[in-house]
């Protein structure tokens, strides 16, 4: 579809593409880049460093590197991500897709409805319920589980944001596998069943085969997303004593709370690259997927998997 | 053996579906019982019905204004994006510029990997220099910047699905390019535009980060903000105030996903969201 139908001309093509591109240089290219260079500074928000900031070479890494406390957020973000994205999303909206494959009415729509409900409403309300719900002396759940005075916030915070992660993002998946198990033929289910194959084995051979890409598409994106999820801040705010810091609350805290600018754009870096390796990969996977379904059927308008794609860490990126 | 099976299999799911829809439910019924509660608590309870906590948002003196700053910079924002987002992808999709694919494929790139986490040091500072922090317009252009890439990928796929047969004819007619955008392209791609402008308005109306990041007057912070120092900052929170406000602030996005849903379906065909 190269056609210039409407006579636009390179000229003026290349003026209407150049405004997006110069807000999107400033806005989100330039700071990538300045991220580079402020990380090996030791700029600082106030004091003789904030004046005139010098370059200290690789100091701010290998700090980070040294230090306690961004170890132990590193750590922290790596059972976020596993814990909340790899477990518990994907594996409860892989069941709800499966459980839910064929059914029809009203209780499909109700658990699908709470399901979107969790994902959609803008991240302070749900933060704030989840702490009405964990309260210590009036909350929900230790009424309902006969626990009162359990402060799950603070002798569980890790914990307490993994299991809210997985009740707020869950919907992604759900929907993703839900798509993805239209693909499987009811026939070969029903062909493995007769054969005697058990819900398990069907499970293994004939749906997991079918959509190992959706799978991985699902996980590099949600482990993405949570990677770089700012919304448990809301709950916990990295404590009690940093005990739920992941890594973005780190570098909040230390660079735009404690002003050590410089320190906090290295670790910045080190997000990014880190976000890069799973973007990479992911679109690395779209391509090989594209060029087998450009073989297998020609090219396929509409589908478009690469705009949810794109979409998709934009959204999380900016809700953040 | 198969029967049994089958039947026990059905009562599996259902109780998998029981606990489930508990689990999701469960949070969100503070927000349905507490605004309307004559003496609301933290706890869930059968509320005394009473409308008259609706009005401690009248007597809150940043409740309401809030309310107008996120229509301000969401609404700025999705405009932005809508136009320059429909500009783009038109003329990506009609005219060969050189590096079209090479560029997309960045833009994908960096949608993804520059998000509000990594990026909010340099873009506090970016702000702090250009003089952009407490002003709405700092908010909408580093927002918009974050969310136009994606916006530019979607438009592009449902410019490239648009016949061009129609552009061709009022060529023939003399319209210059700007007059085929606006009379002809975009009534054929309402749709695509339409789901831009949505999703811009409900990330944007829903953000946190940026906007807690940039502004630091209470005066211009969007309702996400002020929700967050209600219950966060000083003594015991007001819980009149915090659930109907909840409330209202939520309804916005329900209702926009309720109406793109009932419009164009919400479900993922072969991936993509519509």
């Amino acid at each position: 579809m190269n056609t210039d139908a409407a006579g636009l001309g390179r000229r003026r093509a290349v003026g209407f593409v150049l405004p997006a591109l110069v807000l999107i240089g400033v806005f989100l290219v330039f700071p990538a880049l300045w991220t580079i260079y402020l990380g090996l500074t030791d700029y600082r928000l106030t004091g003789l460093a904030a004046a005139d900031p010098q370059v200290v070479g690789a100091d701010n890494y290998t700090a980070a590197i040294g230090d306690d406390r961004f170890r132990t957020s590193l750590w922290l973000s790596v059972q976020y991500v596993l814990g909340s994205a790899v477990i518990g999303q994907a594996v409860l909206g892989f069941a709800l897709a499966w459980t839910l494959r064929d059914r029809r009415g009203p209780v499909r729509r109700i658990i699908e409805g709470l399901v979107l409900l969790s994902w959609i409403l803008p991240s302070s309300v749900v933060a704030f319920l989840w702490i009405a719900l964990l309260d210590r002396d009036g909350g929900t759940l230790n009424a309902l589980l006969g626990t009162p005075g359990a402060a799950w916030l603070l002798d569980h915070p890790m914990l307490s944001i993994i299991v809210f992660n997985t009740w707020r993002g869950t919907a992604f998946s759900m929907m993703l596998y839900a798509a993805a198990l239209e693909t499987v033929p009811p026939s070969h289910l029903e062909t493995a069943r007769l054969a005697g194959a058990s819900a398990l084995q069907q499970l293994r051979d004939v749906v997991l085969p079918r959509i190992k890409g959706h799978v991985l598409t699902n996980m590099l994106l949600i482990s993405l997303w949570t990677f770089n999820d700012f919304t448990p801040f809301l709950i916990t705010a990295g404590g009690p004593e940093g005990r739920s810091e992941i890594l973005p609350f780190y570098v909040y805290t230390t660079a735009l709370r404690g002003g050590q600018l410089g320190f906090g754009a290295a670790v910045s870096f080190l997000i990014l690259l880190i976000n890069l390796v799973f973007a990479l990969a992911y679109l690395r996977l779209l391509r090989t997927r594209d060029r087998t379904r450009d073989r297998d059927r020609g090219r396929d308008h509409g589908d478009g998997g690469g705009a949810v794609s794109g979409a998709g860490p934009a959204i999380r990126g900016t809700a953040g | 053996m198969s029967a049994v099976r089958h039947v026990l299999g059905r009562i599996a799911s259902a109780a998998f579906l029981a606990v489930v829809g508990a689990f999701f439910a469960l949070p969100m019924l503070w927000l349905a019982s507490a605004p309307f509660d004559a003496a609301p608590s933290i706890t869930v309870s059968v509320p005394e019905f009473t409308l008259a906590n609706f009005r401690a948002i009248l007597d809150n003196p940043y409740a309401l204004g809030s309310i107008g700053n996120s229509v301000i910079q969401a609404g700025g924002a999705a405009a932005i994006v809508v136009v320059l987002a429909a500009l783009a992808a038109y003329a990506l999709s009609r005219v060969r510029v050189p590096g079209r694919d090479a560029l997309l494929y960045v833009l994908l790139l960096l949608s993804s990997v520059v998000t509000g986490t990594a990026a909010m040091v340099p873009i506090f500072e970016l702000a702090t220099r250009l003089d952009l922090i407490d002003t709405h317009l700092g908010v909408i252009l580093v927002v918009s910047g974050g969310l136009l890439p994606a916006a530019i990928f979607i438009l592009k796929d449902f410019m490239d699905a648009t016949p061009t047969s129609y552009e061709e004819s009022a060529r023939v007619f003399g319209a210059s390019p700007l007059q085929i955008l606006w009379h002809i392209v975009v009534p054929v791609v309402r749709p695509g535009l339409a789901t831009i402008a949505v999703w811009a308005v409900a990330s944007v109306w829903g953000g946190f980060l940026m906007q807690y990041i940039l502004l630091r007057d209470p005066a211009k912070a969007p309702s996400a903000v002020i929700l967050y120092t209600l219950y966060t900052e000083g003594g015991q929170p007001n819980l009149d105030l915090i659930s109907t406000f909840s409330l209202l602030y939520s309804l916005p996005v329900v209702l926009m996903y309720l109406f793109v849903s009932g419009r164009y379906g919400f479900r993922f065909h072969g991936g993509i969201k519509q």
